[in-house]
């Protein structure tokens, strides 16, 4: 069961930094990017095909991301001058062709019979003592300035609705006290570090990322470089007119969150332990944009609790099958458990009726702004 | 009121000697120069070797029938358009093949017509994002110069709420802008177009849709804005605002200058009238 959390750890990380990048590109900027997935292919291949070559991890990770910049660049440079809708249609279009490239060029890629055996990060590591509570001390310093965010949040909440609860605040207090559950999975974990290094470590690695990721977003979000993308997600005409570089910080918008999901890129790489095309299709994309209108778009800590929203579902609906097993035997009217295939469906298709119920009842998602969604152009 | 027909009298003393030597009055050398402006729409030329002069310290006026050009021209004047023909001066530098944002860092800002505001981004926002050149408006500047943009945020707010103050709209500086009425947007919008630091300022019908007690408020704005040295260049429908604030007056019809003068010029012009009002 604990190692099970951790991996459900890593991987719910690494779709909050995926979800992250996005939300930099939609949610402040307005971009429509329907190809996210491509800068993680970029960031997952090259990461494990320079490592593969000798070529040190702490090098090829930032090789992966420059590339995911340059790629975000080439395809902004052509599309950026178009309408949004016209953004969308070709980013979906470059992350197909990634993938396709990837399935093709076997020379480089193995095609589908995929990327294997690659270096893992810290997988040699057999830490002392002293290290694993230094690592410890890391989660812990992570965690308790997540929950001083989180009660200041809170706080401000309750006061806000004079004394009263909503949903939203018992939501957001479930998950932190699940949170405390996790961060004790992860605390010993990294005490039994040498069980499996390889995971442990990347499970620390992911969150480090994710913290980090978050600092510099919100920094960025709260600077006048976040208000003029904001200003341009809200009308780039006014932008323009007031003296603001429009297509550069578009630019800058699609390179670094194109940087940011090539990170993610290489931690799924690491988490999976073998890297396939059919990793990267679309849909992978759209998981994110799930995430980022489930917590609320412009929303950073929405984003990294859509994410958590999104992992607990898939997980809870695991057991979907034993479930209705379970209740056929009792109540004979209830149809017997379905086969996986179409339960892997039937559990989207929930997430999308899910999803659908939040935009009527909270369009603005978890974490946004109601008012906003009143306010005339 | 006074002081600015006296002003008026000099702008039509230098109106006349536009051509031949300008620069020699007190309204002095112009300040933004186009001649020969031509805009097609495919067959249709929505600008027509128009020109159009602010002398510096001016209220200059833009007026013409519906569908004249006149926001073409100003689309043109502010490169938000690039033109087919013609030359655009502004300090007497040409700036008709600038990107738009440049003309904004060299000082001449533009309003719309129908007044944008950035819906999601509070009053207080709307202005700062006007400052031109902040250090953090570079992102790697946000984590390496956190101090240095502090400090000028803090000076950026003081001097927001100043003009937020002088228009007005102070006790709404942490609303949504996107809250706001059509009247107050029009005050926002000059006020962050102040908020450049501009040497001048384009507005594209400040009056309109806006009702008559705000359009004193907006007018009295212009004109002490005027008085503390600003130069502007004013579309309007509206003549009683064209006639109490404007220096000089120029009316496009067509695509093309029908005539140049004093208000009272203008409004006693047979030409401007049948253009207007038809035969």
């Amino acid at each position: 069961m604990a190692n099970y959390l951790v991996s459900l750890i890593v991987v719910t990380a690494i779709y909050a930094l995926f979800s992250l990048g996005l939300n930099l590109q939609w949610g402040f900027t307005g971009l429509i990017n329907f190809g996210h997935v491509a800068s993680m292919a970029l960031g997952a291949y090259t990461t494990v095909l320079l490592s593969s070559e000798g070529i040190p991890l702490i090098v090829a990770v930032p090789l992966g991301a420059v590339l995911a910049a340059l790629l975000g660049i080439v395809i902004g440079f052509f599309t950026l001058r178009l309408r949004e809708d016209y953004l969308s249609i070709v980013t979906i279009g470059v992350s197909e062709v990634i993938r396709l490239i990837a399935l093709n060029e076997e020379w480089l890629t193995k095609g589908a019979f995929g990327v294997q055996s690659f270096p893992l990060p810290l997988q040699n590591f057999r830490p002392t003592l002293l290290s694993r509570l230094f690592m410890i001390a890391i989660l812990t310093a992570i965690a308790v300035w997540a929950y001083g965010k989180i009660f200041c949040w809170i706080r401000q909440r309750y006061q806000k609705l004079n004394g009263s609860v909503d949903l939203t605040l018992v939501l957001v207090g479930l998950f932190a006290l699940g949170g405390v559950v996790l961060y004790w999975v992860a605390a010993s974990a990294l005490y039994n570090f040498s069980q499996n290094p390889a995971r442990n470590g990347l499970m620390l690695i992911s969150v480090i990322f994710v913290a980090i990721a978050f600092w510099m977003l919100e920094r960025l979000a709260d600077s006048p470089w976040g208000r003029v993308l904001k200003a341009i997600r809200e009308d780039e005409e006014v932008a323009k007119a007031l003296g603001k570089n429009v297509f550069w910080y578009k630019q800058q918008s699609l390179m670094l969150g194109s940087a940011i999901a090539a990170v993610a890129g290489s931690l799924i790489a690491w988490q999976l332990t073998s890297v396939y095309p059919s990793t990267f299709e679309p849909l992978t994309t759209f998981y994110a944009w799930i995430i980022v209108v489930l917590g609320g778009s412009g929303n950073n800590a929405g984003t990294i609790l859509g994410a958590i929203i999104l992992w607990a579902y898939f997980e809870a609906t695991r057991f979907l099958p034993n479930l209705t097993q379970a209740l056929h035997s009792v109540f004979s009217f209830i149809p017997p458990a379905i086969d996986p295939a179409r339960e892997g469906a039937f559990r989207l298709m929930l997430i999308g009726l899910l999803l659908m119920i939040l935009m009527m009842m909270r369009p603005q998602g978890i974490l946004g702004k109601k008012e906003e969604l009143t306010l005339g152009r | 009121m006074v002081d600015n027909f006296a002003s008026s009298d000099a702008s039509d003393m230098n109106s006349q000697t536009v051509s031949q030597n300008s620069g020699t009055r007190v309204l002095g050398s112009p300040l933004l120069t186009a001649n020969g402006l031509v805009k097609r729409f495919g067959g249709l030329v929505a600008v027509d070797n128009a020109a159009i002069e602010v002398p510096q310290g001016s209220i200059t006026g833009l007026i013409g029938p519906n569908g004249a050009g006149k926001t073409t021209l100003f689309n043109l004047l502010s490169s938000f358009i690039t033109p087919d023909a013609g030359q655009v001066l502004f300090d007497s530098n040409p700036i008709q093949n600038l990107p738009p944002h440049e003309i904004a860092h060299r000082g001449m800002v533009r309003t719309f017509q129908v007044a944008r505001v950035l819906s999601r981004l509070s009053v207080l926002e709307n202005m700062l994002l006007a400052t031109q050149k902040q250090t953090g408006e570079r992102f790697w500047n946000v984590w390496l110069r956190g101090k240095q943009i502090a400090k000028e945020e803090r000076q950026q707010r003081d001097r927001a709420l100043e003009i937020l103050h002088s228009v007005g709209l102070a006790h709404k500086a942490n609303d949504y802008a996107g809250g706001l009425s059509g009247g107050q947007r029009k005050l926002l919008e000059m006020g962050r177009a102040l908020m450049t630091n501009p040497k001048l300022i384009l507005l594209d019908e400040p009056a309109a849709g806006v009702n008559p007690t705000l359009i004193n408020q907006i007018c009295d704005r212009i004109l002490t804005w005027n008085r503390e040295g600003m130069t502007f260049l004013i579309i309007e429908h509206n003549m009683d605002v064209i006639m109490s604030l404007c220096d000089r007056v120029w009316v496009l019809a067509e695509g093309q200058n029908l005539a140049v003068g004093t208000p009272q010029e203008i409004q006693t012009n047979s030409q401007v009238l049948e253009a207007y009002l038809g035969n």
